[in-house]
């Protein structure tokens, strides 16, 4: 089983984690056609690369972000959210 | 009596006998004995029957590794009989077999054979009728080949897991293995050592090696406390970041190394002639096992084949052993004698070089080996010993990354690990002599101890020089007319892998799965490497380059036991389950909750449903309703997150008002349902199903990673318990309390909620109702939900008071047309087709969900959820999820369905064509047996639809 370095918990068995899927774009829906809004919704890149995704610890219900290589799957870094987002 | 004198024989303890029965028979070994060991002691060879041809088989290999011995016991199939010991009493029976082992009736099938070549199963079965497979032959065939029989009726039996973690983990405990784990205990690594057999040394324990060595290093392995050894136990997988499965018996040692050193040996390997599986040929090491672990004579008269210099060891074993040696056969043409080799030249046995087995011949019904020909020539003997080379135990390295090569001039395969914390050690990484595997050992333990951060010599770790290994070409020898075997358990020739590459199958996994070679039980042991030579040869390409079949874990079979562990449901009960419990209810499991069902009389369910629905319209009632989730969100932007995460305004709901809240996913469908209490201006109380909230808690802190609002939340659903009480008289209850609130109709109005004290209970108390009656819901701290409710109770008493339980409560509901999430609502489900347009904000300007619905609108709505009342004197009513029909065309389902004893009649909630969301319109359903009914639809709560009783 994979070891994944939460940033708040410390190394812990991947079964302790849920995944959350990569990290998306978040288009503006006013602004945004219903085709657009579709393709946001349901289609998933699926790039081979590195990735951002959102990973939660379940036991303490923390979300965290990690940088995965998809084709080694080796998880590069984790880190908090607030790295990325500011608070407004 | 095959049975050697001391000191052969260092597992049985000769003063303790042991009987048991194999096939009806009696027969007794000694206490050490495995039941192969112990049947061949008194000259039972033949095991089992083949798994297609039903020829007789024997010890292949003595390590538990193959299908020849697998044998029944009574509650367990398939059990291995040269690794299992023998027990008082035990009764064993073969497999397979129809008739008896002896005289199998279905050894016919041996005669068939080429009309049952590889693939024909699946042209020839599969017809005439589209279930023809699996209602005849499927099940003909599975009593013709097959394995061993599962007794549903065993007994149960103790399994359990554990968690082991340690600095470096060994996996086998030979000459490499135990120089690894020595040498990092030494240095002062936690270190854990395992081994499948029951004692340590591997090759030691029957080679032809000093027996100080093996007493030297087990002295040395006593005295490291740090070293934790595991014998029989078998490491049955290498999973991501050392991750590995450890089973000792019934315990499952889940365990985590931060390196690993496989020291896993390697593999004899059999070779290919005709009638190459008869009873009497076995590998060298099979013999060698049991001479010196059970002191067991293999045979009379020997024929060795040798194509190294260990097959002579075998050969002066069996002449020590008191076994006559006919012919020691070594394909190779010359070069210099190994030390086994010259030693028994001086014992007078003759040797035949450039030549190697070419066939062999069995007694009667091919029960035992007859007699071999080597060079042309006929050589009577009951025994061949097989020593024709190994290939590296691949499994476990290469699950853990190893790349498969192929080494032609030595004719075996090779493994490269790329630098990770698992290193090869011993045979597994390279052939050599005994004294390589050892020095081989210990650099593999300064190696992983450099890579934990050791400080280890440098001109430790460098890589093993190479040494020039034994040649050994494993003979392949095919024969026009076959049985000249590549897959024991299955029956595979050589003809049959040549065949399938001429079927076009040429890659390696696709031999496999046409042919099933090395889908038995020995999972390619003993097939891996000649298969991926018959491949190489028929397509012209190099072994390299064919390679081997992908290996999976696990690496050996393993009981369902192991993988459940013991049986601990989990469950959850509420604060108040011992109050149920003393009043008689019926308790039922709903999710991970033990919930009333009802109370009182089991035998009289109908009646006492109804009874509780009668005393909640015309009394007063309590429900517990602990089970419903909790959620605390406090902080200046509470209200803000609120407002973008469920369908209605909260930002300015005003303090001390509750309202109802609906939750949408992105979609746009409904996911969540309950309600919001402000406390406070910066603290709400919130309620979500109960299924549901453990998705809703974590949603709430996975949206608000990203808006970064000021808000806090905090899972009460434990914390915290509820009390419902409901009926027209529940004023009157709780002003009976002894309570701080103002529970009056002025003070305490529908829709909104009171802080307080109650019977000494902390409590927080909204007026809300899903019973369509005069509702209170009454929260307070676990610990004290008991006392409260005793104290509810008593003050109910005056009132007739009763609890009533989860299907009255349902009843109650869809009297009143309320809906329940996830049973009255799909993937799909949009506030429109609930008729929750007043619900869903139109000034907003964002909340979760918006955008979708507003799309979906657009695209049109084709169903309603609706209310069904069926006449009272209906034959034919739906159940749940029973189509609703249009025109013949199912354009909605039945969600809910229950009989109303306030109504006196059935009624049920809907999906409907949008159109026939009209009152009165008839519309179809099909019920279970088939019947089409009409109904009429009702557009509003069947039940006081004005809502006077709830706002009274």
């Amino acid at each position: 089983m994979k070891i994944l370095t939460c940033p708040m918990n410390g190394p812990r068995n991947i079964d302790e984690f849920q995944s959350f899927g990569p990290v998306r774009a978040e288009p503006d829906p006013d602004r945004t056609a219903d085709a657009d809004w579709s393709r946001h919704l349901f289609r998933a890149e699926n790039r081979k690369g590195i990735v951002v995704e959102w990973w939660r610890h379940v036991p303490s219900n923390y979300f965290f972000l990690a940088e995965r290589d998809l084709v080694t799957n080796e998880v590069l870094r984790t880190f908090d959210a607030s790295e990325r987002w500011a608070h407004p | 009596m095959n049975r050697l004198a001391e000191p052969w024989g260092n597992r049985i303890d000769r003063t303790r006998s042991v009987r048991f029965t194999f096939e009806g028979r009696n027969f007794e070994g000694f206490a050490g004995d495995s039941i192969a060991s112990a049947l061949a002691a008194s000259g039972q060879w033949v095991l089992s029957r083949s798994f297609k041809y039903h020829r007789p088989r024997g010890i292949l290999s003595m390590t538990g590794a193959d299908a020849n011995t697998l044998v029944q016991l009574p509650f367990e199939p398939n059990v291995a009989a040269d690794r299992t010991p023998i027990s008082e009493g035990l009764s064993v029976s073969a497999q397979n077999v129809n008739g008896t082992l002896e005289r199998d009736r279905d050894a016919i099938m041996d005669r068939l054979g080429r009309f049952l070549p590889v693939g024909f199963y699946y042209r020839t079965f599969m017809g005439p009728r589209r279930d023809s497979w699996l209602k005849f032959w499927e099940p003909m065939i599975r009593r013709k080949a097959g394995l061993g029989v599962v007794d549903t009726t065993a007994p149960r039996r103790h399994f359990d897991k554990t968690h082991l973690h340690c600095d470096i983990l060994v996996v086998g405990a030979g000459p490499a293995g135990l120089n690894a784990a020595i040498a990092a205990a030494e240095a002062g690594a936690d270190v854990v050592l395992c081994d499948e057999n029951p004692e340590i040394g591997g090759s030691l324990t029957y080679g032809r090696h000093d027996p100080a060595l093996l007493a030297d290093l087990s002295s040395k392995l006593e005295a490291l406390p740090n070293l934790r050894l595991l014998t029989g136990t078998v490491c049955n997988g290498w999973y991501e970041d050392n991750w590995l499965p450890l089973i000792q018996g019934n315990r499952l040692f889940r365990t985590r190394a931060r390196a690993v050193i496989l020291a896993t040996g390697s593999i004899e390997q059999p070779a290919i002639f005709r009638n190459n599986d008869l009873p009497g040929i076995m590998l060298g090491g099979a013999a060698q096992r049991l001479i010196r672990h059970y002191a067991v004579r293999p045979g009379q008269m020997a024929v060795v084949l040798a194509t190294g210099d260990e097959g002579y060891g075998v050969a002066l074993d069996l002449v020590e052993a008191g076994v006559s040696v006919a012919l020691v056969a070594d394909p190779r043409s010359g070069g210099e004698p190994g030390l086994f080799e010259a030693e028994l030249h001086g014992k007078g046995v003759a040797i035949r070089k450039a030549a190697t087995i070419e066939a062999a011949e069995g007694t009667a019904g091919n029960r035992h080996l007859a007699r071999v020909r080597v060079g042309g020539r006929w050589i009577a003997c009951d025994l061949l010993a097989v020593s024709a080379g190994e290939v590296p135990a691949w499994q476990l390295p290469c699950q853990a990354g190893a790349k498969v090569g192929y080494d032609a001039a030595v004719g075996t395969m090779t493994l490269s690990l790329p630098p990770s914390p698992v290193h090869l050690a011993g045979s597994v990484a390279a052939d050599g002599h005994l004294q390589d595997a050892m020095a081989d050992g210990r650099r593999a333990a300064a190696a992983a101890l450099s890579r934990l951060g050791h400080a280890v010599a440098e001109d430790r770790i460098l890589p093993r020089p190479a040494v020039a290994g034994p040649i050994h070409v494993l003979p392949i020898v095919p024969h026009q007319k076959g049985r000249d075997f590549v897959d024991f358990d299955e029956d595979l020739q050589v003809k049959d892998l040549q065949n399938a590459v001429k079927e076009g199958y040429r890659e390696i996994e696709l031999v496999k799965r046409f042919t099933t070679v090395g889908m038995g039980p020995s999972q390619g042991r003993h097939s891996a490497l000649a298969t991926s030579r018959i491949v190489a040869e028929a397509t012209n390409r190099t072994v390299a380059e064919v390679g081997v079949t992908t290996a999976r874990p696990p690496v050996g079979p393993e009981t369902l036991g192991v993988l459940a562990g013991h049986h601990e449901p989990l469950e959850r009960r509420t604060a108040l389950h011992a109050r149920h419990l003393a009043l008689n209810a019926m308790m039922k499991p709903v999710g991970a909750w033990w919930r009333p069902y009802f109370y009182g009389d089991a035998g009289a369910a109908e009646k006492m449903i109804r009874d509780e629905i009668t005393t909640v319209r015309q009394g007063v009632g309590l429900l517990d309703v602990s089970t419903l989730g909790k959620l605390e969100l406090r902080g200046p932007d509470a209200g803000e997150f609120l407002d973008r995460l469920y369908t209605m305004a909260h930002a300015n709901q005003p303090v001390g008002r509750v309202r109802y809240c609906l939750m949408l996913n992105e979609m746009g469908s409904v996911v969540d349902d309950g309600v919001a209490y402000r406390m406070a201006d910066d603290r709400f109380y919130v309620t979500a199903t109960t299924g549901a909230v453990a998705r809703v808690y974590a949603d709430m802190l996975f949206w608000n990673a990203q808006w970064r609002l000021r808000v806090d939340v905090l899972n009460l659903s434990g914390a915290f318990s509820g009390l419902n009480v409901t009926g027209p008289k529940a004023r009157a209850v709780l002003e009976a309390l002894d309570s701080d609130i103002d529970f009056g109709r002025e003070a305490f109005p529908y829709l909104s909620g009171r802080e307080g004290v109650a019977a000494g209970v902390p409590v927080r108390v909204m007026r809300i109702g899903f019973t369509g009656e005069l509702s209170y819901e009454l929260h307070c701290p676990s610990s004290l939900a008991p006392a409260l409710w005793d104290a509810v109770t008593i003050a109910g008493e005056p009132h007739g008071l009763k609890p009533y339980g989860l299907e009255a409560s349902r009843i109650l509901r869809l009297e009143k047309g309320h809906i329940l999430i996830g049973q009255d609502t799909d993937a799909i489900t949009t506030p429109d087709e609930l008729g929750f347009g007043w619900a869903v904000s139109k000034k907003k300007p964002f909340f979760v969900g918006k955008r979708s619905i507003e799309m979906r609108a657009r695209l049109g709505q084709s169903r309603q959820l609706v209310g069904l009342r069926f006449p009272a004197d209906a034959r034919d009513l739906p159940g749940e999820s029973c189509l609703v029909l249009r025109g013949n065309h199912p354009v909605g389902q039945v969600t809910s369905i229950g009989f109303s004893p306030t109504l006196g009649c059935t009624i049920g909630l809907a999906y409907v064509h949008k159109d026939d969301a009209v009152e009165g319109r008839l519309v179809t359903v099909k019920c279970r047996n088939g019947n089409l009914v009409e109904v009429p639809v009702v557009g509003h709560a069947f039940f006081d639809p004005a809502n006077a009783r709830q706002e009274m």
